[in-house]
Parts: structure tokens; C-alpha cells; sequence
């Protein structure tokens, strides 16, 4: 790093810094700009070996698009995505604010054994519970359908939150709350009327997440589910417009494309919010 | 003091005075902090602790989808540890952890020095950089699925007409070596984004003066790095480190879109195996005992992660 050095070293080094650069966001973005070109080429010029493959040559087509909504169930995988997001969001961010609050703020006997339980349970990976999740999901009677997703996403999500939300909370002074407690006001209206007010960034951060968690998860929405017409926008896409050996690719990078947009919008509008969640998660954890 | 409101209420006390002993009874510390808690206690007992429990009780008993067996003892792990594919996905499970791991390492501390600079389109870069992370994985593993295919593979088409290989070029995702150079291409692909942005947190952290001093005594920019910033955000790096072990380990999307495991079990991990053997072939005992191979590493990770968080 160029410290004290000259302006002439700076400039040199910041050079040597986008050089550098350069090609790795080449690396990151290049499958993005696949997908698009691939999803907007007719098939005769996809399957040419002879054709240009980073642009298109013979015209921009929408077939691949048209294939997906008239001849898949696009539009309810991604209805569904939606609905088990918000449901699972919801749920999860409220037992996560009752549960952070209670870490972070109240004392009881036990209260470190919880925190280290949740702590643990962050950790465990989805693949390693999915079997037996599998027959539980069957016990309950919700195989094969997208309240089976609503109950059991909140698993991985309530930790997650709670961890992050203990961390906003433990910002807040204490002396509002016990001015608040003085006055008057029961434990709960504190929490609601002084305590969340003030969390706010920290609740946006964790319904960002856990929405884009859900959205995202794969290992469970492909194992619970297999009837095309309750699958979620990931599974959906990955799995019906693959037929055995034939791949319809235009279609497959059309959805692929179409069903990262919502989470594209999101973190484009919210990118610090990311960024501030990615590393509270991990260096708090 | 938690039986008194009922007491009272069973002895028919008046309405007023039971609501307001029961008011005072939630709002004493510990019991609000207990009531605030149990919804999550219950969720994460009934929904992972429960599971988890069941898990091991699978790998003990010939349990199949749609009929429960009997308790067999150690046969599943007998069984799975003699057949040649479980060994392969053992294998398998450790050059992918142990290259990725490395890999996004290496590189995540790398680029996130580069983002440390104070360049222009500072947000923006940092907004690509992060971007791998948040989109589907599955989803953006279908592109590198499309660029890695064997006849129409845009990496290959490249490299023919640079003259780097000869056509038709490798058949990344049929041939072993390139099946696993292409899993783990991807997953370092899509994880490096959490490094970078991690570890630039931990940078940021890192006090000029102390650059500033080591600069003065001529240390050269290696030696900078290595005596002075690696050791202050070694515990950043730490965390990262342990984070991304459990989870390159249990890792499940990528390869079961890249490969399903193939070629001949080549790219197989834990979790892979796991459903192949446990849903789709039915034998959820063995399944289970083969994702329970997931489980040391973690409760190592785990081990480490709270010895360092009450070092803090």
C-alpha cells in the first residue's frame, strides 16, 4: 500500500490495483453475460459450432422466453418462491426479535446456554438434516408441498437472524430502556414502542437475508418436492427443462435469468445493508 | 412464584386482581426472558435437535423410505465404509475442501487488499464483487453447467482459437480431473465474495500508524503484510476460515447441478451420496450414516468457533 509515498506512486499503485481487478470481475460477471446472450440466440445459432459464441449474430429472439411461460409452470414456480419467502421471512424475523432481545438484554440462568445452542445450530449445514427432515415432512402430512418449505426454512433462518439482531440490540444503551421501565411502560411495550424503533436497520438486514435465503435454498425445496407445479423458481428451472439428455438451454438460461431478478433488484437497492449483515453475521458469530 | 397466578385463578380469586398478579409475574426478568426465547428453543429442538437425533437412530437401524427397520448396530457404517464409491466420496470430500479452502484463502485476501484501496467506483466494485454470492447458487451453476458442456463449451472454444489447447479440447464435466477442477472453479467462484468482503471488514481495522511505522523503517510491502496486517486480522480470518470449512464440506448445490457425482463418482461429496443413496435409492439408514460423515468436521469447527468467541 502506498502510504506516505508520492502522488506519482499512488497513481501507479491504483493502476496496478485496477489491473488487477480487471480480470477477476471479468471471471465474476462473466456467466451473467452468458446467460443473457444465451437466453436471447435462436437454436440454429446456439448449436452452431461455427458460430461466435459471446454474441449474437443472427438476430435476438424471444422464443426461449415465450417456451418458458407457455410450456412450463414459470409463473407459479416463482409464486411459490414468493409466498414460502415471505411466509418463512415473516416468522422467522419475529421469533428471531423476541429471541435476539432476550440474549442480548435480559438475565436469566441459562441464558449463555441458549445463546450457544442457537450459536451451534447456525453452524449445522442443511445437507446433513435433510433425510430425516425428509420423513419428518411425511409424518406431518406436508410432502410435496410448499408449507412443508414455510415450516422447516425458519431452522436455518431463526439462528441466523437471531445471532444478527442479538448484535444490533446489544448498540442499543440500556438506560433508554430502564428510563422507558421507570416510566411506567410494561416489558413488552419497551421492546415494541423504544427498542424496535432503533433496531430498524438491523430488522431490515435480517429480512434481506433471510428472504434471500429462501429464495435461494435448493437442497430442501429438491428434496421435499417433486410435483412440477409446487416447486419454487430455483428448483423449478434447474430440474423441468432438463428432459433426460436434452437440455434446452435458451429456456434454462431465460429462467435462470428471470429468477435471479428479484434478488438482483433487492441487492442493488440494498447493498450496504449486505455488506453490513455479511460481516456482523461472521465476525460476531 | 411462577405457580402463584395459577394458584390463585384455580382458587376463583376476582378477575382484576389474577390479571394483575399475572402481569407482574410476566414482567419480572427472568420469566419474560424465558417466554421471549421458548419459540426459537422450540423450533430448533423439534426441527434440528430432534432431526439430528433421528439421523443417528437411521444409521443404526435398515431403515427404508416407507418402512421403518429394526435396530442393526454398526452394519450401515460397515457396509458403506467396504464399498468403493463411499471411499471415492471420502477422498473426493477432502481434495474439494482442502483445494477450494486454499483457493479462496489465497485469493480472498488478495482481493480484499485490492479493495482496500480508496479507488474510484469503489461501491460499484465491491457491489460486482459480492454479486456470485447472493444470486442463486443453483441457478448461476447452470451458466457454468452451459460453458462447461462438452460439444458447445465456450472455455474450450476460447482456448482453441487462442491456441492454448487443441480442439475439440477436454470434456471438463466427463473426464475425473476436469469434473473436479470444474466443482471447485465454481465453488470457489461463488464463495471468494464472502473472504473478500469479510476479511476487507477485518482490514479496515487495521491502523495506519502501524503500516505507516513499518513503512518508515523500510519493511517492504511483503513484510508489511505478513508482520503487520495478517497478524491483526488473523482472528477475522479465522471465523471466515472455520465458517467456510463446514460449509465447502456439506456443500450440495454445485455438484449435484455440475455433475450429480459423476464421472464414476469422481465429484461425489458426503451430501451428494447421501441423497443419491438415501432418497432416491430409498436407503435413508445408509444415507444417513453417509451425512453423518459431515458431522466430526463440524463439531470441530464448532469446538474451535467457541473457544475463540470466549477468548473474545
Amino acid at each position: 500500500m502506498a502510504l506516505a509515498g508520492s502522488r506519482g506512486a499512488r497513481v501507479r499503485s491504483n493502476v496496478f490495483a485496477y489491473a488487477n481487478l480487471a480480470p477477476y470481475i471479468f471471471f465474476v460477471l462473466f456467466p451473467f453475460y452468458f446467460m443473457v446472450v444465451t437466453s436471447f440466440k435462436s437454436n440454429a445459432e446456439l448449436y452452431n459450432l461455427k458460430s461466435i459464441p459471446f454474441w449474437i449474430q443472427s438476430g435476438v429472439v424471444t422464443e426461449h422466453y415465450a417456451l418458458l411461460f407457455q410450456k412450463t409452470d414459470f409463473v407459479t414456480w416463482m409464486k411459490n418462491s414468493l409466498l414460502v419467502a415471505v411466509v418463512a421471512t415473516t416468522v422467522s424475523v419475529v421469533i428471531s426479535i423476541l429471541a435476539g432481545y432476550s440474549l442480548a438484554r435480559l438475565r436469566f440462568r441459562g441464558a449463555a446456554t441458549f445463546g450457544t445452542a442457537i450459536f451451534i445450530t447456525y453452524l449445522v449445514p442443511p445437507t446433513l438434516l435433510f433425510l430425516p427432515l425428509s420423513q419428518v415432512v411425511v409424518w406431518l402430512g406436508l410432502s410435496d408441498s410448499i408449507s412443508a418449505l414455510m415450516l422447516i426454512y425458519p431452522t436455518f433462518l431463526v439462528p441466523f437472524c437471531t445471532w444478527l439482531l442479538m448484535g444490533y440490540f446489544r448498540t442499543i444503551p440500556r438506560e433508554i430502556e430502564e428510563c422507558a421501565l421507570v416510566d411506567g411502560a410494561t416489558r413488552m411495550q419497551t421492546l415494541s414502542k423504544i427498542v424496535l424503533p432503533m433496531a430498524v436497520p438491523g430488522i431490515i438486514c435480517a429480512v434481506l437475508f433471510s428472504f434471500t435465503l429462501c429464495w435461494n435454498e435448493f437442497t430442501y425445496a429438491l428434496t421435499f418436492i417433486s410435483q412440477s407445479a409446487h416447486k419454487t423458481a430455483v428448483v423449478g428451472v434447474t430440474s423441468d427443462l432438463i428432459r433426460g439428455d436434452i437440455y434446452f438451454w435458451g429456456s434454462l438460461m431465460a429462467g435462470a435469468l428471470l429468477a435471479s431478478i428479484p434478488i438482483v433488484i433487492i441487492y442493488v437497492l440494498f447493498l450496504d445493508y449486505y455488506v453490513s449483515g455479511l460481516t456482523a453475521g461472521a465476525v460476531k458469530g | 412464584m411462577a405457580v402463584g397466578p395459577r394458584v390463585l385463578a384455580a382458587a376463583g380469586f376476582p378477575a382484576p386482581g389474577r390479571r394483575s398478579r399475572l402481569r407482574e409475574w410476566w414482567e419480572q426478568e427472568h420469566v419474560f426472558g424465558y417466554g421471549l426465547i421458548v419459540p426459537a428453543i422450540a423450533l430448533l429442538v423439534t426441527l434440528v435437535g430432534f432431526p439430528f437425533g433421528m439421523a443417528i437412530w437411521f444409521s443404526l437401524s435398515d431403515y427404508w423410505v416407507g418402512s421403518p427397520g429394526g435396530f442393526t448396530g454398526l452394519t450401515n457404517y460397515g457396509a458403506i465404509i467396504e464399498n468403493e464409491t463411499f471411499r471415492q466420496t471420502f477422498k473426493n470430500s477432502f481434495v474439494f475442501t482442502g483445494i477450494a479452502l486454499t483457493l479462496k484463502i489465497v485469493l480472498g485476501v488478495w482481493l480484499a487488499m485490492l479493495l482496500a484501496r480508496n479507488l474510484s467506483f469503489k461501491r460499484v466494485i465491491r457491489g460486482i464483487v459480492l454479486l456470485p454470492f447472493v444470486i442463486p447458487t443453483a441457478l448461476s451453476t447452470l451458466a457454468w453447467l452451459w460453458m462447461f458442456d462438452s460439444l458447445y463449451s465456450v472455455v474450450n472454444w476460447t482456448a482453441v482459437r487462442l491456441h492454448l489447447i487443441s480442439a475439440p479440447g477436454p470434456n471438463w464435466l466427463g473426464q475425473s480431473a476436469y469434473a473436479m477442477a470444474a466443482v471447485i472453479t465454481v465453488n470457489v467462484w461463488r464463495g471468494l465474495p464472502f473472504f473478500a468482503i469479510v476479511v476487507l471488514a477485518g482490514l479496515m481495522t487495521v491502523p495506519r500508524e502501524y503500516l505507516e511505522a513499518a513503512e518508515v523503517d523500510g519493511a517492504s510491502s511483503w513484510r508489511r503484510f505478513w508482520h503487520v496486517t495478517l497478524p491483526l486480522i488473523r482472528p477475522v480470518l479465522a471465523v471466515v476460515i472455520l465458517f467456510s470449512t463446514v460449509f465447502t464440506f456439506a456443500d450440495f448445490n454445485i455438484v449435484e447441478v455440475l455433475t450429480r457425482g459423476g464421472p464414476i463418482n469422481t465429484t461425489h461429496l458426503f451430501a451428494t451420496l447421501a441423497y443419491q443413496v438415501g432418497l432416491q435409492g430409498g436407503n435413508l439408514g445408509q444415507g444417513a450414516a453417509i451425512s453423518l460423515f459431515i458431522f466430526p468436521l463440524l463439531a470441530l469447527v464448532v469446538f474451535f468457533q467457541l473457544r475463540y468467541v470466549r477468548q473474545e
